[in-house]
C-alpha cells in the first residue's frame, strides 16, 4: 500500500459532495417538472420542425426534423468561428508585429487599434456593424457595382457563383500539387541538412501550385464559368438579386465583429510572444550571419510560438463562445436556431439547453486538443 | 355517568378531527401562489419587453397596456392594491421558461393560445383578452397592396420562438413562394432591421404591427396589408398544477369585461352596490359570496372595477386612444357585434 487513507477520503467525500449535489438537483427537476405536467425525452429530435432557417449549409426547410435544425444550427456556429479565427489570425499577426515597428506612426496605430477595440463591449460592436453600418449599405438597386459583377447591399453581399466542369480533375490536381510541395519540402530540408545546399523552395511550390491546376483547365477538360448575380423587382421598390451566392449580412456583420475583437487580444499574444524571446537570440543569429529575414524565420518565430500558442487557443476558444452572441443579429446559429426557436416550439428547455451546452463543451474540447497538439508539435526537443 | 365517558371522548375526538379537517381543507383550497403572492405582497408578472398598447413602460418605469391591466386586477383582487405589481420584461424566447420555473406568477404578454402550448408545456391559458391575427407590414413606396402580389425571394423580418415563425412557413408553403426568414429575438431589433430596409416584410400579429408601426421612424410610410393569415387568441397564462391561482386569473379577466357588459365602470361602480339588478350586485360584491371559493373577500370584484376599471375603460385608454387600433373590431363585446363573450359571475 503506497498509499494513505486520510489522502483518500478527502477525495471521497468530495466524489460523493458533487455525486450528491448533481443527484439533488436531478431529482428536483424530476419531481417539479412530474408536478406541472412536463415530460421529459429526447423523441422531439425525431418530429417535424414545421420552421423555416434564414440561412443554412445543409439541406433544411420546415419539413424536416428538429436534429436536422440541431446540425444547421451547428453548421452555422462552426462556418461563422473558423471565418472568425482565420481572420482574426491574420488581422492579430499582423497587428502584434506592427506594435513592435520601430516606424512610430504605424506601432501607434497598432497600439490604438488594439486599446480602442479591445475595450468596447462585443455586443456593442456587433450592433454597430449590423444596425449602424448596415444602415449605411445602399437597397440592391442602388449599390454599384464591385468589380462588375459584386453587390454590396443592405439584403447582403452578392458574389458571382462558380459553375464548374469536371470539378474533380481540378481538385485532383490541387491535391497532388499540394503532395509535391510537401515532398519537396521534405526532402529540401534533408539536402539542407546533409550537404548545406538551400533549394528556392518557395518558388517552386508557388510554381507547383499554379502550374498543376492550370494544366488541369488546357489538357484535363475542367472549365470554369460563373453566374452573375441579376436584379430581380419584387415591387416598386423593393429589389433582390438572383443567381450567384448571397452572403446575409448577419453572417457579415458578426464575423466582422468578432475578427476585429478576437485579434486584438491574438494581436498582444504575438507582440508577447515575440518579446518573450531574448534578446541575445537575435544578436546571436545576426552575429552568425543570417539575415532579418532568416532570424525571424528560423530563430525568434520557433521559440516566440511556443509562448504565442497557449494563450492564442483561449482567444480562439473565446469567439467560438462568442459567435452566440449572434442571436442578437439574427444570425442563426446554434443558440438562435436551437436554443431559441427549437426550444419555444417544443417547450423541451432541459433537453435542449442541455444539448446545447454539451455542444459548446465538445467545440471548445477540440480546438483545445487540436491546439495543444499543434503546440506539442513545435515544442523544443531536447536532444 | 361515566359509562359514556369513552363515547364522550369518542365523540369529541371525531369532532375535532373533523374540524381540523375543514380548517385543513379551506386552507388547502387556498392556493400555494395566492399564500406566496400574499406573502411577497407583490404579483409577479411576465410582460414583453415593449409593446404600446399592451404591455408597455415610460421613462419613469410605469407600465401600461391592456396585458398590463390583466395583472393590476389580479393584485386589485388579491392584495387590494392595483400598483402591487412586479413586472418583469420578457422575450418570446424566455417567456413560458419564466412561468414554468417560477420566477413569475402570470404571464400576460400577448401570447397565442395553442393547443401544443397548452397541452405540452406545463401551462394553462386561462382566457383571451384580445383577438388578434398574423398580417403583414410593408413599405407604402412598395406599392404593395395585397399579400397577392409578393413574389419568390422576399424576405421577411418577424421575432423567433413565436406562432408567427410557423404561420409565415405555412402561408408562403401554401402559396409557393420562396421567402428569406429574418428571425431576431427582440422586437426592438426587428423593427430597426425592417426599418432600415433589410427586410421586404415585416410580419407578426396585427395589433403588433400598429402598435410598431408607432416607434417607426416614419409611421406614414408604412402599411398594414388588408390580409389576415391566421387565429391568434391571445390571454393570460399560469402555471399548471394551482387550480385556484388559474380561477382567480380567469375571473379578474371575466370580471373586467362582464362588468362592460353591465355598464359597471371605474366611476360608478361604488354606487352600483344598490342596483337593483342582483347580476350588477354580485359584479360589485354586494349580493352573494363570490370571493369566498378563491380564499378572497367579497369586494375582490369590486376593487378590480374601481381601481383599473372595465375591459372597454382598459381599451379605450391603452389601445384606442392611443392610436394603435381605434376600432375594436371582433374585441367588442357580443351584444356590440364582437366576440367578447364571458361565462357569468354567480
Amino acid at each position: 500500500m503506497n498509499f494513505k487513507l486520510k489522502d483518500i477520503i478527502p477525495q471521497l467525500i468530495t466524489v460523493l459532495a458533487v455525486v450528491l449535489v448533481f443527484g439533488f438537483f436531478t431529482y428536483n427537476a424530476q419531481v417539479n417538472m412530474e408536478n406541472r405536467g412536463i415530460d421529459f425525452g429526447y423523441g422531439f429530435l425525431s418530429q417535424e420542425s414545421s420552421f423555416d432557417v434564414q440561412f443554412s449549409l445543409i439541406e433544411y426547410d420546415g419539413s424536416h426534423s428538429y436534429f436536422r435544425a440541431y446540425l444547421v444550427g451547428l453548421l452555422n456556429t462552426i462556418l461563422v468561428s473558423v471565418i472568425g479565427i482565420f481572420f482574426a489570425t491574420i488581422l492579430g499577426v499582423i497587428v502584434g508585429i506592427a506594435r513592435l515597428s520601430p516606424n512610430y506612426l504605424i506601432n501607434q496605430f497598432a497600439a490604438f487599434y488594439v486599446e480602442f477595440f479591445r475595450n468596447i463591449p462585443l455586443l456593442l460592436q456587433i450592433f454597430f456593424w449590423y444596425f449602424a453600418a448596415l444602415r449605411a449599405l445602399p437597397l440592391p438597386q442602388d449599390a454599384e457595382p464591385m468589380f462588375g459583377v459584386t453587390y454590396l447591399t443592405i439584403k447582403g453581399l452578392f458574389v458571382p457563383a462558380f459553375i464548374w466542369q469536371n470539378f474533380n480533375i481540378f481538385f485532383y490536381s490541387v491535391v497532388a500539387a499540394i503532395i509535391a510541395i510537401i515532398v519537396i519540402r521534405t526532402h529540401a530540408k534533408k539536402v539542407q541538412e546533409s550537404q548545406g545546399k538551400q533549394t528556392p523552395v518557395l518558388l517552386i511550390s508557388v510554381g507547383l501550385i499554379l502550374i498543376l491546376p492550370l494544366l488541369s483547365f488546357l489538357i484535363g477538360g475542367v472549365r470554369l464559368s460563373f453566374e452573375v448575380p441579376v436584379l430581380k423587382q419584387l415591387a416598386t421598390t423593393s429589389f433582390i438579386y438572383e443567381g450567384g451566392v448571397s452572403l446575409p449580412p448577419e453572417l457579415i456583420a458578426l464575423t466582422l465583429s468578432l475578427s476585429l475583437y478576437t485579434a486584438t487580444f491574438i494581436a498582444e499574444c504575438v507582440r508577447a510572444g515575440i518579446q518573450g524571446v531574448g534578446k541575445g537570440q537575435k544578436e546571436a543569429a545576426a552575429s552568425i550571419g543570417l539575415t532579418p529575414n532568416q532570424v525571424l524565420k528560423l530563430v525568434v518565430m520557433p521559440q516566440a510560438l511556443r509562448i504565442i500558442i497557449p494563450p492564442t487557443t483561449n482567444q480562439y476558444l473565446n469567439l467560438t463562445k462568442n459567435s452566440s452572441l449572434a442571436a442578437a443579429i439574427a444570425y442563426p446559429d446554434l443558440v438562435l436556431v436551437f436554443a431559441g426557436t427549437a426550444l419555444m416550439q417544443t417547450g423541451k428547455a432541459i433537453e435542449i439547453v442541455s444539448i446545447t451546452m454539451f455542444t459548446y463543451l465538445t467545440l471548445s474540447v477540440s480546438i483545445s486538443i487540436l491546439m495543444n497538439w499543434y503546440n506539442k508539435r513545435i515544442a523544443i526537443t531536447e536532444k | 355517568m361515566f359509562k359514556y365517558l369513552k363515547q364522550l371522548t369518542s365523540l369529541v375526538a371525531v369532532v375535532a378531527v373533523l374540524f381540523t379537517f375543514t380548517t385543513e381543507s379551506m386552507a388547502a383550497k387556498k392556493s400555494k401562489t395566492l399564500k406566496n403572492t400574499q406573502k411577497k405582497g407583490f404579483v409577479r408578472c411576465g410582460v414583453s419587453q415593449g409593446l404600446p398598447g399592451f404591455s408597455n413602460a415610460d421613462a419613469a418605469g410605469n407600465w401600461t397596456g391592456v396585458d398590463v391591466d390583466v395583472c393590476r386586477a389580479v393584485a386589485a383582487a388579491v392584495l387590494g392594491d392595483a400598483n402591487k405589481v412586479k413586472f418583469t420584461p420578457l422575450s418570446a424566447k424566455e417567456r413560458f421558461t419564466a412561468l414554468t420555473s417560477g420566477e413569475i406568477d402570470i404571464l400576460s404578454r400577448n401570447t397565442t393560445w395553442t393547443l401544443s402550448r397548452d397541452a405540452d408545456i406545463g401551462l394553462t391559458f386561462v382566457g383571451v383578452n384580445f383577438y388578434d391575427g398574423q398580417g403583414f407590414m410593408v413599405r407604402k413606396s412598395s406599392g404593395i397592396t395585397s399579400v397577392d402580389q409578393f413574389k419568390n425571394g422576399i424576405s421577411a423580418c418577424t421575432n423567433i420562438g413565436t406562432t408567427t415563425e410557423l404561420n409565415m412557413r405555412d402561408f408562403f408553403n401554401s402559396r409557393g413562394i420562396s421567402y428569406e426568414p429574418v428571425a431576431f429575438e427582440k422586437a426592438d431589433e426587428v423593427v430597426a432591421a425592417y426599418d432600415a430596409g433589410r427586410c421586404d416584410t415585416y410580419t407578426t400579429d396585427k395589433s403588433g404591427l400598429a402598435a410598431q408601426r408607432t416607434k417607426m421612424k416614419n409611421p406614414d410610410e408604412h402599411i398594414v396589408l388588408p390580409e389576415t393569415i391566421s387565429k391568434e387568441p391571445l390571454g393570460p397564462v399560469v402555471r399548471q398544477g394551482d387550480s385556484v391561482w388559474e380561477d382567480i386569473v380567469r375571473w379578474s379577466l371575466n370580471t373586467m369585461i362582464e362588468a362592460e357588459e353591465y355598464g359597471i365602470t371605474s366611476a360608478n361602480a361604488d354606487s352600483m352596490k344598490t342596483s337593483d339588478n342582483p347580476q350588477i350586485k354580485r359584479l360589485v360584491g354586494a349580493e352573494g359570496e363570490m370571493g369566498a371559493a378563491f380564499g378572497l373577500d367579497n369586494e375582490w370584484n369590486l376593487r378590480i372595477i374601481k381601481q383599473v376599471g372595465n375591459y372597454g375603460e382598459s381599451y379605450k385608454r391603452n389601445i384606442a386612444d392611443t392610436g394603435i387600433l381605434p376600432d375594436r373590431g371582433p374585441n367588442e363585446l357580443w351584444t356590440k357585434g364582437g366576440i367578447l363573450y364571458v361565462p357569468p359571475s354567480r
